[in-house]
């Protein structure tokens, strides 16, 4: 196997008695867009910190292309930055924030301005050079932001919640954007998200962050059809947990097992229940029906056909769940924080 | 209120009407009158004012050169006080914005803040006692001495806090993530502080030298206390309005320094200092 682009071996953060990064193991391969998940304060960003150098860990090492960083500042490290708030430089113009990573290293004025400038053209902002970031919107600062860590053509690319800030229609169109980039410059994506569309549609993997520990790795497939934990299938997309008794009514075992909404269909047979709300949401619509086995479960169904007006008088109505047994996955216990 | 609600231009006048009267007619008013009286003279013999227009005045400050050395003293005196103000609150302002914990913070700001409550003649001559042969510092490393050197740093000291709080609040208003962004991007602390935070911190700089640089331009009573023989442009007003009895005279000098702030800070309105204050 090649050596990883990224290695954290036991990697911890405690920040006075707060113990942000609980012990972190993880290889992301060269080349790889790779997505870390989890909800605010889950220790996701501060790994991406320890990576880039801004805070040392408390223990465990970090290695970038088989060579120990750990100890290294931020400037002695080959990766780059594209930071949340943006951080462009507001008193130069955005031409010359991009150059600065080059105009540091003493690359030759001619070099580096053209090297900048092929930068902006690959995010889609040639001509905006002499502008001052103040000048632009949110979706471009995002860009000169992205072309200021390019132009220096890091082996690691970090990426801290880049898109929060952008509202949904730019999300996606730079979600698009992100990793045709990514694809064209073959270089290693790290990103921060607590989005978990934004990390299922982009990444080659994703890990998932739980109370400073990383509670799954894996493809987006695996990671939404197979969840290791409840709180992973609590926390990418909606699921339905069946605990207890009502696991062994329905499955005939006992555990924890999760079922997603979308792979529950309302039939003539099946599990009965009653419909106890109904909501309309545009493409879909989610239906939570309370089962007569002891447990809630949200169904949602594609609107093909539907209207609003029939949809009004569902709710009390006596209804028969079905779902394939494949669709039935059986998942661990959460680990303990 | 209803009343008021419905006449938005009374409002703004009842708001108003007590500081503009105020700036009108204590402030520009003194001001205009001292203007004018730049250009009377004093009758030699009987020490009257005589209210004729006249430039005999400012002949003597451009002629003679006892006038233009004082006026020349009393510039590089600013400036050095400035500079040195600047030098000590940069790293001084750095450490509180940028290391210190959260409760560190709060109390340097207050160390800072609370010499501006003591008098400033206490602190004058708190000086001259520290500088006075045979004193403290005498015992320590040898004093300078009452002079131009002793009124440069007196000044310095009494009038850093007012450079630390401007170029403080410049730093605070400085996010981490650009100090952050510079070193990832392969710049070590040096290149980021020359190339980062001083361009920003530019404004508050000089937001900090219009007070270092005013106040020390007009001052003449720490000038008395460790000056020795040295005079400055605030001396020479002293002397006219005392000893002299030659008020036109005082005020024609009074408005050199008003001139060269004037100067100063048209120059330093395109650094947008200004809008620091």
């Amino acid at each position: 196997m090649r050596t990883p682009a990224i290695h954290l071996a036991g990697l911890r953060k405690t920040f006075g008695p707060v113990e942000a990064v609980a012990g972190i193991d993880l290889e992301i391969a060269d080349g790889e867009f790779f997505s870390m998940l989890g909800p605010s304060g889950s220790g996701k960003t501060t790994v991406l910190r320890m990576i880039a150098g801004f805070d040392l860990p408390t223990a465990g090492t970090v290695s970038l292309n088989g060579r120990d960083v750990t100890q290294l500042a931020p400037y002695d490290r080959d990766v780059n930055t594209v930071f949340q708030d943006y951080a462009l430089f507001p008193h130069l113009s955005v031409i010359e924030n991009v150059e600065y990573g080059l105009k540091v290293r003493k690359v030759a004025r001619k070099e580096r301005r053209a090297r900048a400038e092929e930068a902006l053209d690959s995010v889609r902002l040639n001509g905006f050079g002499a502008r001052r970031p103040s000048a632009m919107s949110g979706g471009q600062r995002q860009r000169v932001a992205l072309a200021r860590a390019l132009v220096n053509r890091p082996r690691v690319l970090l990426l801290d919640e880049p898109l929060g800030a952008l509202d949904l229609k730019l999300r996606e169109q730079m979600q698009v954007e992100l990793k045709q980039i990514q694809r064209d410059v073959g270089i290693t994506f790290v990103f921060v998200t607590h989005d978990q569309d934004e990390a299922l549609t982009m990444s080659d993997r994703v890990a998932v962050f739980d109370a400073g520990r990383i509670a799954q790795v894996g493809t987006p497939e695996e990671v939404y059809e197979h969840p290791a934990t409840p709180f992973v299938a609590g926390f990418v997309g909606t699921s339905n947990l069946i605990t207890g008794p009502a696991a062994r009514r329905l499955t005939g075992r006992d555990g924890t097992f999760s079922v997603r909404p979308e792979k529950i269909t309302i039939a003539d047979e099946g599990a009965p229940g009653t419909i106890s709300e109904v909501i309309y949401a545009g493409p879909v619509t989610r239906f939570v029906v309370d089962l007569d086995a002891g447990v809630r479960m949200v169904v949602v169904e594609q609107n093909r056909r539907t209207g609003t007006a029939a949809l009004a008088g569902l709710r009390g109505n006596r209804v028969q769940l079905t779902w394939l047994r494949e669709h039935v996955i059986e998942i661990g216990a959460n680990r303990a924080a | 209120m209803s009343f008021f609600h419905r006449h938005p231009r009374l409002r703004l006048a009842a708001l108003l009407s007590a500081p503009m009267l105020w700036l009108v007619v204590a402030y520009l008013g003194a001001l205009a009158v001292l203007l004018v009286s730049a250009f009377w003279t004093v009758n030699g013999f009987t020490g009257e004012v005589v209210r004729e227009f006249s430039l005999q005045n400012f002949r003597t400050i451009v002629t003679e050169e006892v006038y233009r050395n004082v006026t020349l003293r009393s510039l590089g005196v600013a400036v050095a006080v400035t500079v040195i103000c600047v030098l000590l609150a940069l790293p001084m302002a750095v450490y509180m914005a940028k290391v210190a914990s959260p409760r560190a913070r709060h109390w340097l700001v207050i160390a800072i803040l609370t010499p501006l409550w003591a008098s400033y003649l206490v602190k004058a001559y708190a000086w001259r006692v520290l500088l006075a042969n045979g004193g403290p510092l005498d015992t320590l490393v040898g004093t300078p001495g009452y002079g131009l050197f002793a009124v440069v740093i007196v000044l310095s000291y009494l009038w850093l806090p007012y450079m630390i709080l401007p170029i403080y609040a410049g730093l605070e208003r400085l996010p981490d993530s650009l100090l952050e962004a510079s070193a990832d991007l392969g710049a070590r602390s040096g290149r980021t502080f020359r190339g980062i935070v001083l361009p920003i911190l530019v404004p508050s700089i000089f937001a900090g030298s219009i007070f270092t640089f005013s106040l020390s331009l007009g001052d003449y009573i720490t000038v008395q206390i460790v000056g020795g023989k040295t005079q400055l442009i605030g001396n020479l007003v002293y002397a006219n309005v005392g000893a002299a009895n030659n008020l036109p005279f005082a005020a024609a000098i009074a408005t050199v320094p008003v001139l060269i702030m004037v100067v100063y800070l048209t120059a330093v309105r395109r650094s947008g200092a200004l809008e620091e204050l």
